[in-house]
C-alpha cells in the first residue's frame, strides 16, 4: 500500500484509449487534409505520394474520420453511462465539482492565473479540470461538430445538393478547411505547450497514456482536487500502481511520435503560409 | 502542211476552171444574172425570214466581187432557185460546195466532222462554218477565215473549254487551245508570227480530221512521225538521243512516237538541246578517274545510279542544257548551274519564296539548294524508301543543318530550340521513327517541303492564321471542331491573341494528349490567357488535386471541352444549362441540377460576386486570429512562472525516480490491475 500510494489515477482506461485513437485519427486527418489544402507546396506533393496518391489519401482521410466519429459517439455514450451511474440527472453531471462545464471557479482561476503570471498573486489552486483544459475539451467538441458536418457534405456532395444549392459546397469547403487549420494549429501549438512544452512538463507528459500521476506532483499541481479528495476520504480509491518502465517507454515513444508529427505539420503550415502563400 | 498545200492546189484548179467557164458559155443561158440578185440583196436593209427568224439578207456586192467566187453566177451555187420568178421563193437549200469541190467533199464525208453531220449532229461544222459564204478568200489572203494565223481561233470556236462541243462531245484532250497557244508551235505562230509554224490543220489535216485511233489518221501512232516530218524533215538525223534513225518508222511499237515525249498541244518550254545523247557524255564521264582541273573533284558519273533514279528517262543534256553538240567537248559551253525549275517550275517558284530560297538568292553559302536535299544524279521520288526525302529520312535530312550546333540552328533566332531532339521525342517523331508510320507528320508536313518560311510571314504554313489548317491536313476532324469554337477567329472577334494548335500542343514537343504530363500542363496553357480563372480553379478540390500531380480529377478540358469549346450561352456547349449536369455526371454519376451549381471557379476574395464565400472566409479567419491571439498571449504570459514551477517539480521527480529505482532493484513490482476506475 505504501508503494501504491505514490500514484493517483487521473484518466480512466476508456478515456485513455479514446485519446490514443483520437491522436491517431487526428494526425492522419491533418496529414492527408493538409497535403490537399497546401497542394501548391513541395511537401504536400511528397506527403500525398507517401500516402499513395490523392485517392488513397482521401480514403485514409475518410477512414480516420470514421474512427474519430466513433471516438466522439463513444464519449457521448460514456457520458450517458456516467450520468446514469453516478449523477442521475444531467443537471447534476453538469453542475458537479468535476464537471467539464465552465463555472465560477474557472473564472476566478483564470483571473488568478493572469495575476500569478504577472507576479500579482499566488498560483491558483486548480481543481480536477483547469479552465484551459475545459477550453480544449470544448474546442474539440465544437471542432468535431463543425469539421465533421462540413466534411460529410464534401464526402457526399451529390446527396447534400438534393437539399442545398451547389454553392453550399464552396462554403463548407472554406469552413472545413479553415476550421481544420484552427484545430491543427491549436492542438499542435497551444495544447502541446499547455501539456508538454511548458517548462515544468518539458519535454513530454505521458499522463494521458499512463493515466497515473505521482502523488506529490498531484498535490502540487491540483491542490484543490487533492484537498477535496482528502476531505471526502476518496483519495485512497484513486491510488494505483505505476506501469513497468518498458510500458512507460513505449508510451513515451508513441508520445514523441505524435509530438514530432504535430510539430512537423505546424512547421510545414508556417512555411507554406509565409513562403509560398498564394 | 502537205494536206494544206494539196487543198490549196485543188482550190486553184477549181478557180481556173470557173474562170474559163464564162468564156465557154453564153450569158443568155442564165435566167437571172448577178445584177438581178444584187439589185435586191445589195441593200443593207434587206431583211427576211430564215427558219422563222428575221435576218439580214444583205450581200455586199463589193465583198462578193472580191471573193474567190466573184466570177460565178449566184445561181451556180444556188441552183434550186435558178429560173424562179423574182422575188424568188423564200425557202431554198443550203449550197452544196461538193458540187464543184467534189474531191474535198469526199475527204470531208470521211472525216469526224462529216460523219457527225451525216448523223445529223447539230454541232457538226459544215463548209460554210469554216470558210464563210459570199466572202470566201484564198487561204494565202491575210483576210481569209482559214489563213494560218486564224486557224487556232477558228478551230477554237468549238474546241476550247466551255463550248458545247467540248462539254457534250467525246473530245479526249482538254485545254486544247490554251495548251497550244503556250506550246512551241503556238508561240511560233502567235507571238512570233511564223505562219509556217504548225497550226491545227498542219497535224490534223483540214478536211479529213480522223481520230488518232484510226490508222489512216495523220495523227495515228503509225503516221505521226511522217506528219511531224513534213516540217521536221531532218529530225531523224539530229534527234539521236531518242532514235538512231532507222528504227523509228520501221518499228513504231518499239521506238517511241513523237507524241510520247512531245505531248500533243502541251507546254514545252523545257528545251531539248540539239541532239546530245547520254553516251556522248559518258565517253568521258564513265571514266572513274575523271577529275576537274580546278580542284580535283571527281567528275565520274555512275550511269547506273542515274538510270535507277527518278530521272531515269531524262537525258543528261536536258538538265545540263548548255551543252553544244557541235563542240568536240560539248560541255565546254556550260557556264551556269543546273536549274531544276526549268521543269519543276512550280516548285522553283515556291522555293524562291522560302527562307532557303531567299538565302540562296542572297548567295549565302549555307543556303540549301535542290541538290542538298534531293541529291544530284541519284535523286529519287519521296515515296522511295532509299530517297533522302522519304518520310522517315526527312528528320535526319533537316537535322543536317537544324540539329543543335549545326549551321541553321546557330542562325535560328526563334524561340524553338533543340528542334530535332524535341521532334524525335514528340508523338510525331515517335510515330515516324519508332512506329515507322510514314503518314506521321515530319518536318515538311508542317513547314512544307519547298515553301518553308518563318512563322511571322503571313504566307507561312505555320503563321498563326494558317496553323489550324496546316494541322488540319491530317487532323481534319479536330480542325472542323476548332474553327467553330470560341477560340476561332471566325467566331470570336477580338484584339487579343487567340490560341492556335501549337499554343497548347507546342510545336516540336507535341505529346499524346492522354499522357499525365500533357494533362497537367494544359492548365497552365489555359492559364496563360485565363489567368484569374485558372487561379480560382486551383482554389477548388479539382485544382488542388491537379496541383498535387494527379490527373484523375476535372481539368479545364474535362468540363469545357478541348477543341470544341463554346460559350456557355450556346446550347451545344458542354456547360450550357442543358448539358452541364450531364457534364458533371461524367465523373459524378448521381449529380443533380443543384450539384451543378457548385462554383468551380469561385473565389472568396470577391464580396460582390460571392458574398457567402467572402464572409465565410473572413469569419473563419477572424475566428482563427482571435483564438490564436488569446491562446498564444496566455501561453507567453505563463512562460516565466512555468520556469519557476519547473524547479519545484524537479525536486519531486527526483524523489519519484529514486523510489522507482529502489522498487526495481527490490524486484517488488506488483502487476496489479488498476482500481477505482469510474
Amino acid at each position: 500500500m505504501n508503494m501504491k500510494s505514490k500514484y493517483v489515477l487521473r484518466f480512466t482506461r476508456l478515456n485513455r484509449i479514446l485519446h490514443v485513437l483520437m491522436i491517431i485519427s487526428f494526425l492522419i486527418l491533418s496529414l492527408t487534409g493538409m497535403s490537399l489544402k497546401f497542394s501548391y507546396t513541395g511537401w504536400a506533393k511528397v506527403l500525398s505520394h507517401i500516402f499513395g496518391g490523392f485517392e488513397s489519401a482521401g480514403y485514409l482521410h475518410r477512414i480516420a474520420a470514421v474512427i474519430m466519429i466513433i471516438v466522439f459517439v463513444t464519449h457521448l455514450v460514456d457520458l450517458v453511462r456516467l450520468k446514469r451511474k453516478e449523477f442521475g440527472t444531467w443537471k447534476a453531471l453538469m453542475l458537479g465539482t468535476n464537471s467539464m462545464i465552465f463555472n465560477k471557479k474557472d473564472l476566478q482561476d483564470f483571473i488568478g492565473s493572469l495575476k500569478w503570471f504577472i507576479g500579482k498573486g499566488p498560483r491558483p489552486e486548480y481543481g480536477r479540470w483547469t479552465y484551459w483544459e475545459k477550453f480544449d475539451y470544448f474546442a474539440v467538441f465544437w471542432g468535431m461538430l463543425i469539421i465533421g458536418s462540413t466534411g460529410l457534405t464534401l464526402w457526399f456532395p451529390e446527396f447534400f445538393t438534393i437539399f442545398f444549392p451547389g454553392w453550399i459546397l464552396n462554403v463548407t469547403t472554406i469552413i472545413h478547411s479553415d476550421e481544420a487549420l484552427l484545430a491543427t494549429g491549436f492542438i499542435f501549438t497551444v495544447h502541446f505547450f499547455n501539456t508538454h512544452l511548458r517548462p515544468e512538463k518539458f519535454p513530454i507528459d505521458i499522463v494521458i497514456f499512463s493515466g497515473r500521476v505521482y502523488l506529490e506532483e498531484f498535490k502540487l499541481d491540483r491542490p484543490d482536487e487533492y484537498k477535496k479528495l482528502v476531505e471526502s476520504g476518496e483519495l485512497e480509491k484513486y491510488f494505483v500502481e505505476q506501469y513497468p518502465p518498458v510500458v512507460l517507454r513505449a508510451m513515451k515513444i508513441f508520445g514523441w511520435a505524435a509530438l514530432i508529427s504535430g510539430f512537423s505539420i505546424v512547421i510545414w503550415i508556417i512555411y507554406a503560409m509565409i513562403f509560398v502563400y498564394r | 502542211m502537205n494536206d494544206l498545200m494539196k487543198t490549196s492546189h485543188i482550190d486553184l484548179k477549181i478557180i481556173l476552171t470557173l474562170l474559163l467557164l464564162p468564156l465557154l458559155t453564153s450569158a443568155s443561158l442564165f435566167a437571172q444574172e448577178n445584177g438581178d440578185c444584187l439589185m435586191c440583196h445589195d441593200d443593207r436593209d434587206l431583211k427576211g425570214k430564215v427558219n422563222g427568224r428575221t435576218r439580214s439578207l444583205f450581200i455586199s456586192s463589193n465583198t462578193f466581187n472580191s471573193s474567190v467566187h466573184a466570177d460565178l453566177e449566184c445561181t451556180d451555187c444556188h441552183e434550186d432557185i435558178d429560173g424562179d420568178d423574182l422575188p424568188h421563193r423564200e425557202v431554198f437549200n443550203i449550197v452544196e460546195c461538193g458540187n464543184c469541190h467534189d474531191d474535198v467533199m469526199e475527204l470531208y464525208k470521211d472525216c469526224l466532222h462529216g460523219k457527225a453531220k451525216a448523223k445529223g449532229d447539230p454541232l457538226a461544222p459544215i463548209c460554210q462554218d469554216c470558210h464563210g459564204k459570199h466572202d470566201i478568200l484564198p487561204v494565202a489572203d491575210p483576210y481569209s477565215a482559214v489563213e494560218p494565223m486564224k486557224i487556232p481561233f477558228l478551230c477554237g470556236k468549238c474546241h476550247r473549254e466551255g463550248t458545247r462541243v467540248q462539254l457534250q462531245r467525246n473530245i479526249p484532250q482538254d485545254r486544247i487551245l490554251e495548251n497550244y497557244s503556250q506550246s512551241i508551235h503556238g508561240e511560233g505562230l502567235l507571238s512570233k508570227g511564223l505562219i509556217v509554224s504548225a497550226t491545227c490543220v498542219s497535224c490534223h489535216s483540214a478536211h479529213r480530221i480522223l481520230p488518232h485511233t484510226d490508222p489512216r489518221s495523220t495523227i495515228s501512232r503509225k503516221n505521226i512521225a511522217s506528219t511531224c516530218a513534213v516540217c521536221h524533215a531532218e529530225i531523224e538525223s539530229v534527234h539521236r538521243k531518242i532514235i538512231r534513225g532507222e528504227l523509228w518508222e520501221k518499228q513504231e511499237h518499239i521506238i517511241p512516237a513523237c507524241v510520247d515525249c512531245h505531248q500533243p498541244h502541251e507546254i514545252r518550254s523545257a528545251f531539248y538541246d540539239y541532239g546530245m545523247a547520254d553516251r556522248d557524255c559518258l565517253e568521258c564521264h564513265e571514266n572513274q578517274n575523271l577529275v576537274t582541273t580546278e580542284d580535283g573533284r571527281s567528275l565520274f558519273i555512275n550511269y547506273n545510279e542515274l538510270k535507277s533514279s527518278k530521272h531515269n528517262t531524262i537525258a543528261c543534256s536536258q538538265c545540263h542544257s548548255e551543252v553544244n553538240v557541235s563542240k568536240l567537248r560539248p560541255c565546254e559551253t556550260i557556264v551556269s548551274k543546273i536549274d531544276c525549275s526549268s521543269c519543276h517550275a512550280r516548285v522553283g517558284e515556291d522555293y524562291s519564296k522560302s527562307t532557303h530560297g531567299m538565302l540562296a538568292a542572297r548567295l549565302d553559302e549555307n543556303a540549301p539548294t535542290c541538290k542538298e536535299c534531293h541529291g544530284t544524279h541519284n535523286t529519287m521520288g519521296r515515296l522511295d524508301p532509299n530517297s533522302l526525302t522519304f518520310a522517315i529520312n526527312i528528320p535526319t535530312l533537316c537535322a543536317k543543318c537544324h540539329r543543335e550546333g549545326e549551321l541553321a540552328a546557330i542562325r535560328n533566332e526563334g524561340s524553338e530550340i533543340d528542334i530535332i531532339q524535341h521532334y524525335t521525342e514528340s508523338i510525331h517523331g515517335k510515330g515516324l521513327l519508332k512506329s515507322g508510320l510514314t503518314v506521321t507528320a515530319t518536318c515538311t508536313n508542317c513547314h512544307t517541303a519547298h515553301r518553308e518560311m518563318p512563322g511571322k510571314n503571313p504566307e507561312s504554313s505555320i503563321h498563326p492564321t494558317n496553323i489550324s489548317s496546316t494541322c488540319g491536313n491530317c487532323h481534319y476532324g479536330i480542325q472542323e471542331q476548332f474553327v467553330r469554337s470560341i477560340h476561332s477567329p471566325s467566331v470570336s472577334d477580338t484584339d487579343k491573341e487567340l490560341p492556335v494548335c501549337n499554343g497548347c500542343h507546342t510545336a516540336h514537343t507535341i505529346r499524346r494528349a492522354d499522357t499525365e504530363g500533357f494533362k497537367l500542363e494544359i492548365m497552365n496553357q489555359c492559364g496563360r490567357c485565363h489567368e484569374e480563372i485558372a487561379k480560382t480553379y486551383f482554389d477548388t478540390y479539382h485544382g488542388k488535386v491537379s496541383q498535387l500531380g494527379y490527373t484523375k480529377t476535372a481539368k479545364c478540358y474535362d468540363c469545357h471541352g478541348a477543341h470544341n469549346i463554346l460559350p456557355t450561352i450556346n446550347p451545344d456547349s458542354k456547360l450550357s444549362r442543358q448539358n452541364v449536369v450531364e457534364t458533371c455526371r461524367t465523373c459524378h454519376p448521381s449529380a443533380n441540377r443543384q450539384f451543378a451549381g457548385y462554383l468551380t471557379h469561385a473565389t472568396h476574395h470577391d464580396p460582390d460576386k460571392y458574398p457567402f464565400l467572402f464572409w465565410a472566409f473572413w469569419g473563419m479567419t477572424g475566428l482563427l486570429v482571435f483564438t490564436f491571439f488569446i491562446s498564444w498571449v496566455h501561453t507567453l504570459l505563463w512562460l516565466p512562472r512555468s520556469f519557476e514551477w519547473r524547479k519545484k517539480l524537479k525536486a519531486i521527480h527526483t524523489a519519484e525516480d529514486e523510489i522507482n529505482s529502489d522498487l526495481t532493484d527490490g524486484n517488488n513490482v506488483n502487476e496489479s490491475s488498476e482500481q477505482g476506475e469510474s
